[in-house]
């Protein structure tokens, strides 16, 4: 079994006067990929900004690598090699897509093997290179957005529902890049709405629900049962498919 | 790859307003003296609106006493051009000397009254407000209630003559110096890490955090050089002028909120294509039908957002 390198235990987040999250608690294995499933405002959003310092934690702990991080800001926090892919993609638009990446690349100029790698599954990116980023399609701004969290090796990515609003056909070329992205022993964190993706990228999954959570174990063994996942995600599960 | 294609439609606005002038007033040389005067201006205006336009853009901050830095820049000028005598040699110490006061206010202004208020409008409206109030009034302390004079150095004074075309030197001096201060901002948001940054920031500034880099430190930074640019900009405008008074900077800020409104807030293009049609539309406008010239500034900004209502420029804030 491999460890963990991403440890949450009794996390609550209040944002204002709602309280989101009621002391979750999950791990995220390293080298593997971890789905974050459940219904609309079950907490996951909320769980990812936690994790990024974004929104600070009322009470519990984050720990990476063993070292609680919940007191840190979101700088502090990224510096120690966490990237972030929002819901929104948070590209900036007025920026061309080499600038974005010029900019995720904190360590120094772009790594030319790298990038080499990336355009092989984001070829759109290589033919949009000087082109402001607000020019591109959805699914481009999507690659994009991963693009920029995996522009470096990172201990750790935290995805939110990358496949959101997308084709099939660019979901399956997304699934087809995280896939190659597990190869490189990567630790990623995904929030995910479509179960398909979900079942094809997944080695362990965590469900939420009401801002717990409420399941933990392997996806393939979530995805055998299917009385159980329609227990804990419901429609929501059918509906993405 | 395709490059990267620029909004060329505000320039042609500005291609069109001076070019209808022309047509308007009838004179060439009146025409051409007019829009060197529009030019300085505009650019001057630029010079004091930049770092507003930027602060705005990144943290969301109206700061309402920006005009302390222009009253301020103007004031050490005056001091200066006295002390090191009035020459050409004085100009440097006194411009120099106007941005790093005002750049050390600006940082002040930052720790002290701006960041307890990040984030809240109405607070960041009337402190600021206040802020300008008690900055005017020390003014008063340190440099007397009257009328300071701040006179150009002998080598600025007079015109070029080219043929029946009069060209003062000291707005083609403001015209080299607006040009020289928009390319260096431009070399610094486009060729730099550090321009990059503050591209980003104004339009997402919590990713710009999520990537590991200080908003906050970036934020200052840019507050400190956007007044010490207005301190140079009063500067320059009050030897535009040659006089100084405690509310040169009050005065301006309307001009430059109409500025960075109608160039679109965050955009230093933008502000460089306002300040240059208020420039040239308060020349035209006051030669042609100085009657009307108050206004003229405040029509153009209600023409340009019907048109555009994200200003010239838009910034794509997420």
């Amino acid at each position: 079994m491999p460890s963990d390198l991403l440890k949450l235990a009794g996390v609550h987040t209040r944002i204002g006067q709602y309280h989101i999250l009621h002391g979750v608690d999950f791990a995220v294995p390293r080298g593997e990929l971890t789905m974050l499933l459940g219904r609309n405002g079950a907490g996951k959003t909320t769980c990812l900004r936690t994790v990024m310092g974004l929104w600070r934690a009322a009470a519990g702990t984050i720990e990476l690598e063993g070292r609680d991080i919940s007191r840190l800001d979101t700088p502090a926090v990224a510096s120690l090699g966490i990237s972030y892919v929002p819901e929104s993609m948070g590209i900036f638009a007025g920026l061309t897509v080499r600038e974005n990446l010029l900019l995720a690349a904190r360590s120094g100029p772009l790594d030319e093997a790298r990038l080499e790698w990336i355009f092989r599954y984001f070829e759109a990116l290589k033919k949009f290179w000087h082109l402001p980023a607000g020019n591109l399609s959805g699914g481009q701004k999507q690659m994009l957005a991963i693009a920029r969290a995996i522009v470096e090796p990172r201990k750790l990515v935290l995805v939110d529902e990358p496949t959101k609003g997308l084709a099939p056909s660019i979901i399956n070329n997304l699934i087809a890049a995280f896939a190659e992205l597990k190869k490189t022993d990567t630790t990623i964190l995904m929030v995910e709405q479509n179960f398909h993706a979900a079942r094809a990228l997944g080695d362990s999954v965590a469900v939420m629900d009401s801002g717990r959570i409420v399941h933990a174990g392997s996806m393939a063994e979530l995805a055998a049962d299917e009385a159980l996942q329609n227990r804990l995600l419901g429609l929501s599960l059918e509906a993405h498919q | 790859m395709k490059a990267q294609r620029f909004d060329l439609v505000p320039l042609a606005l500005l291609a069109a307003v001076t070019l209808g002038a022309a047509a308007l007033i009838g004179t060439p040389s009146t025409w051409v003296t007019l829009t060197v005067a529009g030019l300085a201006m505009g650019l001057l205006i630029f010079i004091m609106a930049s770092g507003l336009t930027l602060v705005f853009g990144l943290m969301d901050v109206m700061n309402f006493a920006h005009g302390v830095f222009i009253a301020v820049g103007a004031y050490v000028a005056a001091s200066a051009m006295k002390a090191f005598g009035g020459g050409l040699a004085a100009l440097a110490p006194a411009m120099l000397g106007a941005m790093l006061v005002a750049g050390a206010l600006g940082l002040f202004f930052e720790r002290v009254i701006i960041r307890p208020v990040y984030g809240q409008h109405l607070k960041q409206i009337l402190i600021t407000t206040g802020g300008l109030i008690v900055a005017e009034q020390l003014i008063h302390v340190v440099w007397g209630p009257d009328l300071l004079p701040l006179e150009r150095p002998e080598a600025l004074r007079g015109a070029l003559l080219f043929g029946d075309v009069a060209l003062e030197r000291y707005r083609l001096a403001a015209v080299v110096v607006g040009l020289a201060i928009f390319a260096a901002l431009l070399v610094v948001l486009n060729r730099t890490k550090l321009g990059l940054l503050i591209r980003a920031g104004v339009e997402n500034g919590e990713m710009v955090e999520a990537m590991g880099y200080r908003i906050r430190r970036l934020f200052v930074g840019v507050f400190v050089v956007g007044s010490a640019l207005a301190g140079l900009g009063g500067a320059l405008w009050g030897m535009y002028q040659e006089a100084v008074t405690v509310h040169i900077g009050a005065q301006m800020m309307v001009l430059i909120f109409i500025v960075i409104i109608i160039g679109g807030l965050g955009s230093v293009t933008g502000c460089f294509v306002g300040a240059l049609l208020v420039g040239l539309m308060a020349n035209y406008v006051g030669y042609l039908s100085p009657k009307i010239a108050l206004g003229s500034n405040i029509l153009l900004m209600v023409i340009i957002l019907l048109w555009r209502p994200r200003g010239l420029y838009p910034v794509g804030k997420a």
